[in-house]
């Protein structure tokens, strides 16, 4: 170790520097740590994984494994599957976001963060902001990956990106769920199970995968009602150029109100948990 | 520069019915390295995390440098560092990274974020680490880092929480030479262990928690005079001669031998002669002896008598 030392313990050198104030620090601050985000996924081997081959190896099981059974043929399935797979990606995805804090907590980094004179926001922004990186890097592969594989639509570059636009908003709301699960339930294991628990029947009990039409009646209540069915809808209408405001409205607003509950209770159990 | 640089009066925290800390009250002046000793659930962790403002105080007052935790919170973070019991770095990023990112969390400009991370990556001797992911550094190397991380602010008060947990011998005297440089540069040290050796080689005054109540307080040796003189230590080669060599020692010396697992014999030495005159008898009576001698009390023979409990052993190994 080397022996110089050279720093006199005042003045402090936290001195704000001038043009870094032009943000507010909240947002400055998230953007470093989001930053940070995306570098931890991009070296996290199982991390990058999820995100890249995990869209890829499910739309190709769906499509070449179940899509003959339940469309006739594949290509019909990828043209039905595609916007649900695509949905289906990103909300995954958004479960990571909860482990990923889970993890952030235990190490013990985010003490370090908050130890720091910077908003206590800041680390859930970063967290996030890192994570909304995520879903649109799986979901444009997805779409890549679906348009190579004969994936087409009539629905222009505005119709796609609308539809994008919409699955990325559910993930941000569902995510603060899962920040808020993994604020209580701590340990990342444990908050990987229990998501994999909510988003399991949600995908799978919705017209994520096939149309509804041939649930038992009482299954056809719920995936009527669950929001996951609802955006698929959306998606694949925006996608298919059919008439989509119903469905894009109900969607949104899920989304709105997964914020405005969520959010809020996710930031005060974060808060809370010291 | 009247103003301690750590100030806890009376301090409480509770964690529903548990009394984690219990109306404690100390304080440290800049360039002092104060140890906090004391057992696993003593409280030294709940201290560090009040004045470092992690955690509110359910009762009592603490400050750092006059600025109180809980009214002025924000002041204090930007004056102190905090090195956790967990190492606080980012895996996935390199070493350099890890600072730099600090460095712009704290607003530096980015050339500055940069040479300070240089800056420490040099002082720590991390040099040819300095470009690889902090994930394949040993645990000496992430320590360093660690602590400094938590120097990139240049902080006035500096929070160590258990910093040479589960450390290599080496790496703890890295470490505490660190310690030392720091205090020597005016920087106060909050130090919590559980190793005796560690709060001797580094502290100036040493607070004894015990359950949430402090229970001694001074310098070391202040701490050792409390537990009375010198004592004889005799070590037989063979443990089952042990109850013989207590025999010897409790005639020479006239005092109640304690024996302890390994057969190691001690007890209290006030007369010049007992160490002689034991060793006498025992060469007499024909018993091998791996170890004979007066020692001062250590720190652990303080805190035993302290707390009627030992204390915990370093993990690292012989020293």
């Amino acid at each position: 170790m080397t022996t110089t030392l050279d720093t006199p313990p005042t003045p402090p050198a936290v001195a704000p520097s001038a043009p870094a104030r032009l943000l507010p620090s909240t947002v400055r601050h998230g953007l470093s740590l989001a930053r940070r985000g995306v570098v931890t996924t991009i070296h996290s081997p199982e991390a990058l994984l999820d995100v890249t081959l995990q869209p890829v190896i499910f739309l190709l099981l769906f499509v070449y494994v179940f899509g003959g059974a339940i469309a006739g043929n594949s290509a019909d399935y990828l043209h039905y599957a595609l916007p649900g797979v695509l949905l289906q990606t990103v909300v995954f995805a958004s479960a990571g976001t909860g482990v990923g804090l889970a993890e952030d907590l235990k190490t013990g980094i985010f003490d370090r963060f908050r130890s720091l004179p910077i908003s206590r926001a800041a680390p859930l922004v970063g967290a996030i902001g890192a994570d909304l990186v995520r879903y649109v890097s799986s979901g444009v592969i997805m779409l890549v990956f679906g348009f190579a594989l004969g994936y087409r639509t009539p629905a222009g570059p505005l119709g796609v990106l609308a539809a994008f636009a919409l699955v990325v908003a559910f993930a941000f709301g569902l995510c603060w769920v899962f920040t808020a699960l993994a604020m209580v339930v701590r340990r990342p294991r444990s908050v990987q199970g229990l998501s994999a628990l909510v988003m399991l029947p949600l995908t799978f009990a919705s017209s994520v995968f096939v149309p509804t039409g041939t649930m038992p009646g009482w299954l056809q209540g719920f995936a009527a009602v669950n929001p996951v069915s609802r955006t698929a809808d959306a998606v694949r209408a925006l996608l298919d150029g059919a008439p989509a405001g119903g469905a894009v409205t109900v969607s949104l607003l899920t989304s709105a109100a997964l914020v405005v509950i969520f959010a809020p209770l996710a930031v005060a159990l974060y808060r809370r948990r010291t | 520069m009247n103003t301690p640089a750590i100030e806890v009066d009376g301090l409480v925290r509770t964690f529903g019915d548990v009394r984690a800390v219990d109306g404690i009250s100390f304080s440290a002046h800049r360039g002092q390295v104060l140890g906090l000793l004391g057992p696993n659930g003593s409280g030294k962790t709940t201290t560090v995390r009040v004045l470092a403002t992690l955690l509110p105080p359910s009762g009592g007052r603490a400050a750092v440098l006059g600025h109180d935790v809980v009214a002025d919170a924000a002041a204090v973070r930007s004056r102190i560092g905090l090195t956790g019991q967990y190492a606080a770095v980012d895996e996935a990023l390199t070493g350099r990274d890890n600072l730099y990112l600090i460095g712009r969390l704290l607003d530096l400009p980015r050339a500055a974020a940069r040479a300070r991370a240089t800056e420490l990556i040099d002082r720590f001797g991390l040099t040819e680490a300095a470009g690889r992911r902090a994930g394949t550094y040993s645990g000496g190397m992430r320590r360093r880092l660690d602590l400094a991380a938590s120097l990139v602010g240049r902080p006035e008060v500096l929070f160590l929480d258990e910093p040479t947990t589960g450390l290599d011998p080496l790496h703890r005297n890295e470490v505490w030479d660190s310690v030392r440089r720091l205090a020597e540069d005016g920087v106060a040290v909050l130090l919590t262990t559980q190793y005796l050796e560690e709060a001797d080689q580094l502290a100036h005054d040493l607070v004894v928690l015990d359950r949430g109540r402090v229970i001694a307080s001074g310098t070391a040796a202040q701490l050792k005079s409390r537990t009375g003189g010198r004592r004889l230590h005799v070590r037989p080669e063979l443990p089952r001669e042990a109850a013989l060599v207590a025999a010897v020692v409790a005639q020479e010396t006239g005092a109640d031998p304690v024996v302890e697992p390994s057969g190691e014999v001690t007890a209290p030495a006030h007369d010049h002669g007992a160490l002689r005159r034991t060793e006498d008898r025992l060469v007499a009576e024909g018993v091998a002896v791996a170890e004979i001698g007066l020692r001062l009390p250590s720190l652990d023979d303080v805190f035993l008598s302290l707390t009627g409990h030992a204390a915990a052993t370093p993990s690292g190994g012989p020293r």
